[in-house]
């Protein structure tokens, strides 16, 4: 059984991964790349990592996804791209070499390194517990990792502040009268 | 259960097939997406590993690389956003200039 839904997930997230590549029309690559976040999904519970899955389908493929379409819609820029013209020569058949390379070298370490570069078994026992994996994970994050938990609010106060800083235009371009006429009322 | 050897080759192929993508691609959100598609790979390894070595740490190093690529999204989406609004159409390779 963990077979099949290992090699279920495993082929929807390579065909949605080829997918987000390989698709001309950056609208298909984004619903390819929820097709791959799903799979990774599915692969989460399969590793009973509970809570990080039920995240990744609400971060990843409900907000982030969503912000993507929302910036494809909002630049109109859902037409295919020129594939023809290569600024740098020879680029992408270097690149389908380094890729080939690439997964075989991982590939490689994956298969060594399974017997040989591991590290230590953790003492404080085991990571998975059926559905006591939140439990386990709230308490490593506000124990341990409660420092590096605090970072992370400051990291996205930080993000949102930028992000608004730089979508805005910049002060001359707005219309003054607009400004009147929404305060006149 | 599966081996583990099935899920560290499934993330290598994943985050290889990413950064091809990221190589090839010239549009600047596919190229993002391609990023993510990376970070995905990753998390995949290290859920595994926090798995296998029976340490919940590797699933709250997930859980931190998924908040910092909220913070990313959102700061690189505003970046691409204010490139493409100044010049349309724009792909990676147009804005190899760092200047406004």
């Amino acid at each position: 059984m963990d077979e099949v839904v290992f090699a279920v997930a495993a082929t929807v997230s390579l065909a949605g991964a080829i997918g987000v590549v390989a698709a001309r029309n950056p609208v298909h690559s984004a619903l390819m790349l929820v097709m791959t976040l799903f799979g990774v999904a599915v692969l989460f519970v399969a590793l009973d990592a509970h809570f990080l899955a039920a995240v990744q389908v609400i971060v990843y493929a409900g907000a982030i996804v969503v912000l993507f379409l929302f910036v494809i819609m909002l630049l109109g820029v859902d037409r295919a791209e020129n594939l023809r013209t290569e600024p740098l020569a020879g680029q992408r058949p270097a690149a389908g070499v380094v890729a080939v390379l690439t997964v075989a070298l991982l590939a490689l370490l994956a298969v060594r390194g399974a017997q040989v570069s591991l590290g230590a078994r953790s003492t404080t026992g085991p990571a998975e517990g059926g559905f006591d994996n939140v439990r386990a994970l709230a308490e490593a994050l506000f124990t341990d990792y409660v420092f590096a938990f605090e970072a992370t609010s400051a990291l996205l106060v930080i993000g949102v502040v930028g992000a608004v800083l730089m979508a805005r235009p910049p002060p001359a371009e707005i219309d003054p009268g607009e400004e009147v006429g929404a305060d006149g009322r | 259960m599966v081996d583990d050897v099935w899920y560290l080759s499934l993330g290598a192929a994943l985050f290889t097939v990413g950064a091809f993508g990221l190589l090839v691609r010239r549009n600047p959100l596919v190229m993002f997406m391609c990023v993510e598609l990376m970070l995905n790979a990753v998390n995949l390894t290290f859920v595994t590993f926090a798995r296998s070595l029976d340490d919940i740490g590797g699933q709250v190093v997930v859980f931190f690389v998924l908040v910092v690529a909220a913070a990313e999204v959102v700061v690189g989406l505003g970046i691409i956003v204010a490139i493409l609004r100044r010049r349309p159409g724009a792909t990676a390779d147009d804005v190899a200039t760092l200047r406004g």
